[in-house]
């Protein structure tokens, strides 16, 4: 079966290229994950039509959308800000779509109160916008959004706009929302929990090109990218390996027990890192002198950025830190044990 | 007022300042002080001052009411589409605002006059004459306060956000859809306001009505002009005339004083 969504997009705005390809299924959930200016949004906007195509195909559902207007797409937006109409009230916003798709005032009225008690706002339907909640306003987005029962779903930053307690709740629902929508569902996230619990599959974008995509599984385990390694808290290197070990391009040489020959990468996490006072005798192959550039809170713990041979995060126990009598510029020995290392292959 | 100590108002600033204000205050006051308060209720009733009255009112509205049908689809196209010669098109539309009214007044019986281009086509074909009648004023009002409204308008146009209209494009709806039940809502209020000061322009026009459309008592005496012409017979009269219009501009200042008289 072919996907739902078929895209390449291709635009070019003043000196910034963006060429992302994207297949989507019906059901599925795809988060378009990447950093500030990767050109998420300007792939969201393309497909919504907002933005004009430099290059590439957008198929939806069997038909060509390259020369459709906005309007005519069967796509739904929600905006990172929602965009409410502030002058109509909630039930009339989510009536907006399927009055101008052609259904009834009254038909409309009441497929918009159907959505809104979807999302458990039956109470709300005539509060105007900015009578709500930020989060009663992301779900009237989502309300409004659906409602044109779109094939295709595009979500900017949907929760980027939320303080913390109600994101918990909101991508919660929201979760339960995406999985029960029929038609494809693209996120755009700049937040890894997000991707990770919204989305069935990740494709990472950073400067216009997709560098990384597959499920969370995969991504977290096995990042390609410093940008995706920091995002799923991994310590990441590149190198040539050798059987066991794998040279990497800063000189370094690392022990890892996975079993590997040619361009690799090497991934630990910064748990795995021990810090001693003095060179560490006994079993741990990767050991190296290194200086503290930083420590900061991470959780529970502290996470020490070190200086060295190769850059690296770990993280400490408060009680660790306060034994070794941690400082800025103080000089430790760092320890990886190998069975704590992932090597796989970066062709 | 309350000056904050040590942050004395230097003379050379307070002295123009209060001058200014003198200035433009004092010349009311004298309205005021010199009115016949005494004969006012009398002479407000005339039939003459009642005349003028309404049909300053009556054509001040229709002026608006044209400069609304026009002015605010100009304004869009202004804000919101790119074309060639935008600028021109812009700076053409405030040429009203800095010409002086008696020569649009001319510019407009060139034009639309007995033996103007579009005037005599309106002539011979459907018996339309338009100098010197009341649907002149209004014409006259009209092309003297359209310049406000469309540059109120196409600020408040530009000031709105425009990707409420681009929602409205992905939930189905055209431009004009877009434009009636999204961009016209948003920018309401700047509608209103510009309307208002397009109105109180078209309320006090002078030359360009007198120049295109005469001084006929009842059909084309609007208030100022009535003004000028009681000046030269009766003063008290030109004074209660001044009076009410002074009146009607207070209230049009009072009742948009939240909007654009206070300062952000």
């Amino acid at each position: 079966m072919s996907p739902l969504l078929d895209a390449r997009l291709t635009v070019d705005r003043g000196g910034f290229r963006l060429d992302v390809a994207l297949t989507i299924d019906a059901g599925e959930v795809v988060a378009l994950l990447g950093p500030n200016g990767a050109g998420k949004t300007t792939a969201l906007r393309a497909l919504a039509g907002l933005q004009a195509l430099s290059g590439g195909h957008i198929t939806l559902a069997g038909d060509s959308l390259d020369r459709t207007p906005p309007e005519r797409r069967p796509i739904g937006v929600v905006f990172q800000d929602y965009l409410l109409f502030p002058h109509l009230s909630a039930l009339d916003n989510v009536a907006f779509g399927p009055r101008r798709r052609g259904v009834g005032r009254h038909a409309a009225r009441e497929r918009a109160a159907g959505w809104l008690d979807r999302v458990g706002l039956s109470e709300y339907t005539n509060r105007k916008p900015r009578q709500l909640s930020g989060g009663q306003a992301q779900r009237v987005a989502l309300a409004r959004a659906l409602a044109v029962e779109p094939a295709l779903l595009l979500l900017d930053e949907p929760l980027a706009a939320l303080d913390a307690r109600t994101r918990l709740d909101t991508r919660t629902e929201l979760h339960r929302h995406l999985a029960e929508h029929p038609g494809a569902t693209l996120l755009v996230t700049h937040d890894p929990l997000d991707a990770l619990v919204l989305a069935d599959r990740l494709v990472i974008v950073e400067e216009g090109h997709v560098v990384q995509e597959g499920d969370a599984a995969t991504i977290t385990a096995r990042p390609r990218t410093d940008y995706v390694a920091r995002l799923v808290g991994l310590n990441l290197y590149r190198g040539h390996a050798a059987g066991h070990t794998v040279k990497l391009r800063e000189g370094f040489t690392l022990t890892a027990t996975d079993r590997l020959d040619g361009d690799a990468f090497v991934a630990f996490p910064p748990s795995a890192v021990a810090l001693h006072p003095h060179q560490p005798d006994g079993s741990p192959r990767n050991t190296w002198p290194a200086t503290i550039a930083g420590i900061q809170r991470h959780g529970d713990n502290l996470r020490v950025q070190l200086d060295g041979p190769i850059g690296v995060a770990a993280d400490i126990t408060p009680a660790a830190a306060a034994h070794l009598h941690l400082a800025a510029g103080q000089t430790v020995w760092a320890a990886v044990k190998a069975t704590e290392t992932r090597a796989y292959p970066a062709g | 007022m309350s000056v904050r100590a040590g942050r004395r108002v230097p003379a050379a600033l307070l002295i123009p300042a209060g001058l200014g204000l003198m200035f433009l205050v004092l010349p009311l006051a004298g309205l005021l002080v010199r009115a016949p308060w005494s004969t006012l209720p009398q002479r407000l009733t005339e039939p003459g001052v009642l005349t003028a009255l309404r049909l300053s009112l009556v054509t001040a509205t229709l002026a608006t009411v044209l400069c609304l049908v026009l002015g605010v689809p100009l304004a869009w196209l202004l804000a919101r589409v790119e074309f060639r010669g935008r600028r021109l098109v812009r700076a053409l539309v405030t040429v009203p605002l800095v010409l002086p009214p008696v020569v649009g007044g001319v510019a407009l019986l060139l034009v639309f006059g007995r033996r103007g281009i579009v005037g005599q086509w309106l002539d011979s074909a459907f018996g339309v004459t338009l100098p010197f009648t009341t649907t002149g004023v209004v014409l006259a009002e009209a092309f003297v306060a359209m310049p406000f409204l469309v540059i109120a308008v196409e600020g408040a146009l530009r000031g709105a956000d425009t990707r409420f209209e681009e929602a409205a494009a992905t939930l189905g709806a055209g431009r004009w859809t877009t434009f009636t039940h999204v961009t016209l809502p948003l920018v309401a209020p700047g509608i209103a306001a510009g309307a208002v000061l397009c109105w109180a322009r078209a309320l006090g026009e002078f030359g360009a009505t007198i120049t295109f459309a005469g001084n006929f008592p009842g059909r084309t005496q609007t208030m100022p002009l009535a003004v000028y012409l009681a000046l030269e017979t009766d003063l008290q009269a030109a004074i209660v005339l001044s009076l009410i219009l002074l009146a009607v501009s207070v209230t049009i200042l009072a009742a948009l004083r939240d909007k654009w008289i206070t300062s952000p």
